[in-house]
This record gives structure tokens, sequence and C-alpha cells, in this order.
């Protein structure tokens, strides 16, 4: 099954809201609660990379029995330095920003730690393109 | 973790029931549908809160009722009864006359639920759940609906006894030497409370004998005074432990366990209002809330559904009362309870509860992936006004309904009235499942 969320850049007020729409579809599903708590996490980090960050994006949802893979789509402009970005603490959000209390340099370093699989694709001048992999079997 | 079977208090008066949907588009978990003309009431969704009850024109939603009479079973019988009850009389009726009136019907002892909550504090007891916010389990209903919606936050729940279980305890300890015959009753404001007692192999269970509702325990004592008109004195008897302190009187009031933690404390009152607090706090990463008050009835236990008296009213006479008693509880009182406390002061926190997973389409993650699927396709052949004429609270509902094979898109009168056509291919494809409505036609040929 498929699922997608629109995300739009610099709103604030709507952080969260994708990732709570996906956290009543994963109820639904029967997913076991600590799981859904790893992928709305991760989820909710990338969002709010989104809109803090981006000229805006998509969030991706696929279900299959024993997986759920997440990609989180923007529009650009891209991580100049994708090694500096995963480093905890890091973080270019702008004064404004901090201000809302996001921008602690977490983010991705959260989404790493709470996904099974993460890849990446980013580029200075081009889009970013998260895909996370939750694997369903195995947890208790 | 325990595995028993929740016992529901709520139900439906057939003969009553109209089938009107005003419940069913109140409930909060969405656990009633209509059949054949009549409310029913899925056990598994159900969290005793009876929004239903309140929002009923027929008064077809009733609250199982056992009568006084199960006291001729006992010799020594004991009553814990909240201060609420007390607040549903008006200040022409006195406490002692309250107090007289509940030992005429045949009580031997008289504690209020409250001193609990001052036997907790006399021995310091401690919470033995960490993660932060802690989350009050003192009203049922939230903690089930926690339970039932919001898995992730199970784990908040406190695991402290509640003050009238530990008030139990407490009598039970105190009155061993009577224990022959000794039978301990608790008055219920509500649903949820009168539900977990008579769950088997409950906490309250074990330590109640009967349960009394304040309805009927009002009536009583109304019927009481006024037949004893003018000798009813105030003064000539008391509660079986003299007196409760300022805190524990306003327990169970909005703020009242509040006074009891240290940090930030929230307090949130009735059912929608915690719905809407609880998804975000489900969401929120971090929160600077060390504990959380939720009541399932506006202003708390005064918004029982089985009080009598405005809650506002109520709320004002218990404040009142309140202040006219100690802050602290003198030496000899503590002592009393510290002579005690060895029965039971090792036994002050419940197990865990677990959530309760009934949310999901299917048991088996593939297959509710499946039905899932189903349910959105239908979704979109359903018109999408929510008129609840099928008997499901929303389309989305009966779309899942229809997936789980527990409803047929027959149901829908509004694709009816577009096309008997249309809707009949649309029901070969989900299926010809037979309806209520289909049933009640089968009834009278």
């Amino acid at each position: 099954m498929h699922q997608e969320y629109l995300v739009p850049a610099q709103d604030f007020s709507v952080a969260g809201v994708a990732s709570s729409n996906l956290k009543r579809l994963l109820k639904q599903l029967n997913i076991p609660p600590q799981t859904i708590k790893r992928i709305i996490v991760a989820v909710f980090e990338a969002e709010v990379n989104v809109i803090a960050h981006s000229y805006g994006g998509r969030i991706l949802c696929d279900f299959e029995e024993d997986a759920i893979q997440v990609q989180v789509i923007d529009t650009g402009p891209g991580i100049p330095d994708l090694d500096l970005a995963m480093t905890e603490g890091w973080s270019t959000a702008t004064e404004e920003v901090r201000e809302l209390g996001y921008g602690a340099g977490m983010g991705l370093p959260n989404i790493q730690k709470s996904c099974d699989k993460l890849s990446i694709y980013t580029k200075e001048g081009d889009h970013t393109h998260l895909t996370m992999l939750f694997n369903l079997k195995e947890e208790v | 973790m325990s595995t028993q079977v929740f016992h529901h208090a709520l139900y439906i008066v057939e003969h009553a029931c109209k089938g009107c949907t005003h419940c069913m588009k109140r409930c909060p978990t969405q656990a009633i549908r209509i059949a054949k003309g009549k409310a029913r009431i899925d056990n598994d969704l159900c969290i005793e809160c009876g929004q239903c009850m309140a929002v009923c024109p027929n008064d077809a939603i009733a609250i199982e009722q056992d009568s006084l009479s199960q006291l001729e079973a006992f010799t020594t019988r004991v009553a814990i009864v909240p201060a609420v009850f007390f607040a549903q009389f008006d200040d022409s009726v006195k406490l002692g006359q309250i107090i007289t009136a509940l030992y005429a019907l045949g009580f031997t002892h008289l504690y209020l639920a409250e001193t609990g909550v001052d036997i907790l504090t006399v021995l310091e007891a401690k919470d033995q759940s960490s993660s932060l916010p802690l989350i009050s389990n003192f009203c049922p209903s939230v903690q089930r609906l926690i339970q039932v919606r919001f898995p992730l936050l199970v784990g908040n729940l406190s695991t402290l006894r509640s003050p009238a279980q530990v008030t139990a305890m407490f009598v039970r300890s105190e009155l061993k030497a009577i224990a022959d015959g000794l039978g301990v009753f608790y008055f219920s404001p509500c649903a949820a409370k009168i539900a977990q007692f008579k769950t088997e192999g409950s906490e309250e269970h074990r330590l109640f004998d009967g349960i009394i509702n304040f309805d009927t325990a009002y009536n009583l004592v109304c019927a009481y005074l006024a037949k004893h008109k003018g000798e009813v004195q105030e003064g000539n008897r008391a509660f079986s432990f003299p007196v409760c302190t300022r805190k524990a009187l306003r327990w169970s009031l909005v703020k009242g366990q509040s006074s009891s933690h240290s940090g930030r404390c929230l307090a949130v009152d009735e059912m929608h209002n915690v719905i809407e607090f609880l998804e975000i706090l489900e969401d929120e990463q971090d929160t600077n809330l060390q504990f959380l008050e939720l009541d399932a009835c506006a202003e708390g236990c005064v918004g029982g559904i089985l009080t009598v008296r405005n809650r506002f009213l109520a709320t004002e006479r218990l404040r009142h009362w309140s202040s006219t008693v100690p802050k602290q509880l003198d030496q000899n009182l503590c002592e009393r309870i510290l002579r005690h406390a060895s029965a039971f002061y090792k036994n002050l926190n419940l197990e865990p509860v677990a959530p309760l997973a009934v949310l999901g389409l299917d048991t088996d993650h593939a297959k509710a992936l499946q039905k899932l699927r189903k349910a959105e396709r239908i979704l979109k052949a359903l018109p999408g006004i929510d008129c609840g004429l099928c008997g499901s609270p929303s389309c989305k509902v009966l779309a899942e309904d229809i997936a789980k094979s527990q409803a047929s898109i027959r149901q829908c009168v509004v694709l009816k009235l577009k096309s008997e056509k249309d809707l009949n291919s649309l029901a070969r494809i989900w299926g010809e499942r037979s309806t209520a409505a289909d049933g009640l036609k089968d009834d009278q040929a």
C-alpha cells in the first residue's frame, strides 16, 4: 500500500501533521507500539527537516508485509556536506528556527538511529532524497 | 500482565433504544454501531466513559445496579465513600446528617475514600513508573482510553494504587480482628469504576465486596432524611477515620492531584479535551511536563455520569468543606496509619498495564494491510458525508467494517438513493453479506 503526505516549506505550524497521520495508519496495521515509536521519531525529524531547510517536499510511505519504506523527497537546495550534517549537534538552522525549538543538530543522527536502513541522496544545488527502511519482523 | 476479561457496566436498554445514532456519533472510541434499529456496544473498544449515556435522549443506556440488600450477607459493613458523594447535597443537608443517614442504612463503618491519599502521603509512597510525563491512573476510563487508542503512552501511566484501594487495604488491616462477615463497599460516581470493580481478577474485585451507585445511595439518603425530618441531628456520628486533610479532600477535583507532585503539572478534563491532548502528547518528542492529571468527566469526578448535582455547585461545596479541614494529620492519626502500614506498605504499586491492540484491522499485520487497502478502495465509493444512517459513525468506519467482513456496502442509504443498480454491482465486488436491515425484513417475512 502506498501513502503520500505533502510537507510545505517554512510552515512550522504543521510540523508533525504528516507523522501523526502516518501514526494513525500504523496503529490500524497492528504494528507493535515500540516499532511505531521508532518510525514516528524518524519521520517526524525528517518532516521538520523538510520544513526548516528545504523548499518543501513529500513523504512517500510504502507498506509491505515485512517492512515499511519511507521516502522523504524535497525540492532543494540540497546538503553541501552530508558527513557534517550527520554529526550530532551540527546544524545550519537559522536563529529564527532555533527560537522555535528546532535546529539542535540531532535530526539526521536521530533518523539514522531510529531506522534499520538509511540511504541519502543529496547534492548542493539539487534536492535531497532520504530512503528509510523499517523492518517489521524480529521485533518483540 | 493480566488476562482479565474486562467487565462492562454500561448496557443498552433494548426496548427504549430507537437507534437514533446520538450515542454512536459521540463515542470517543467508535465502539457503537446501530444494527436492527438498536445500538450495539463493542466491548473491546468501549472504555466505559459514559458519554453515550449522557447524550442518549431516550434513557436507553444504563449502568448495572446492585441493590442495598447485598449488605445483608455481612455482619460488619464498611462503606468507602468518595468526598464527591457528600457534595451531591445542597447546604441545607449537613454533613453530619448524611453521615447519620448512611449509618442508618446499615453501614457499621464509614471511611472517606480520600483517606487513602493521606495514607499514601504518610507512607511516602513512590510511583514505580518512571517514564515522564507520568500520567495519573486515577480515572479508569482515561487509563483504558490510553490502552485502546494511545498504546505508545501506556508506559507513562502511573502504577500507584488509587486512594480508594489503599483505604480498603487499611480498613481490612484495621478490622481484621472482626474479619468474619466483613464486607467492604465502594460508592461509585461513574460506570468506569463499577466496571473496574466487576472485572474478575482485578484489584478492586479483590478489595471490595460490593459497589453502590451514587444515584442509588443519594436516593436512599434523601428518603431516610425525608422520613426522619427534624429528628436527625448533626454530630452524633462521624467518619471511622475522623479527618482527612485539605489536600486529600480536593483530590478528585481538577488539579487536586497536582499538589502532590513537584515540577510542571497539567490537568485536562472532559473526554474530547483529553483525546486532543493525548494526540499531541503521543507525537511530542520532548515535553517539560512531569505529571498529567487527566479526567474523562468535565470538572473531574463531580461530573461523573452517576452524580446528581450540578458539577460546579458540587465542586464549590467540596472546596468549601476542604477549607474547614486541617492541612496536616495530627500525630495520633499518623500513628494509627503507621500501626497498620506493615500489612501493605510494600504493596502500594500495581502491575503495569499493557496496550490492548484493538485498533488494528487484523491481528496479523499482513492481513491488516490487505484489509486497510480494501477499506481505502471502498471508502472511495462511499459518499463521504458521514450521515450515520448505515449504522456506522462515519463512512471511513463503515469502509473498515466492510473490509473486516462485519458490514455490507448495502447498508449505505445514500448509494441506494443514487442508484440501486450501481449498489448491486458494488455489493458483488465487496461481498453480499446480509445487513441488519435485511435481517429485519426476514424477520417480518
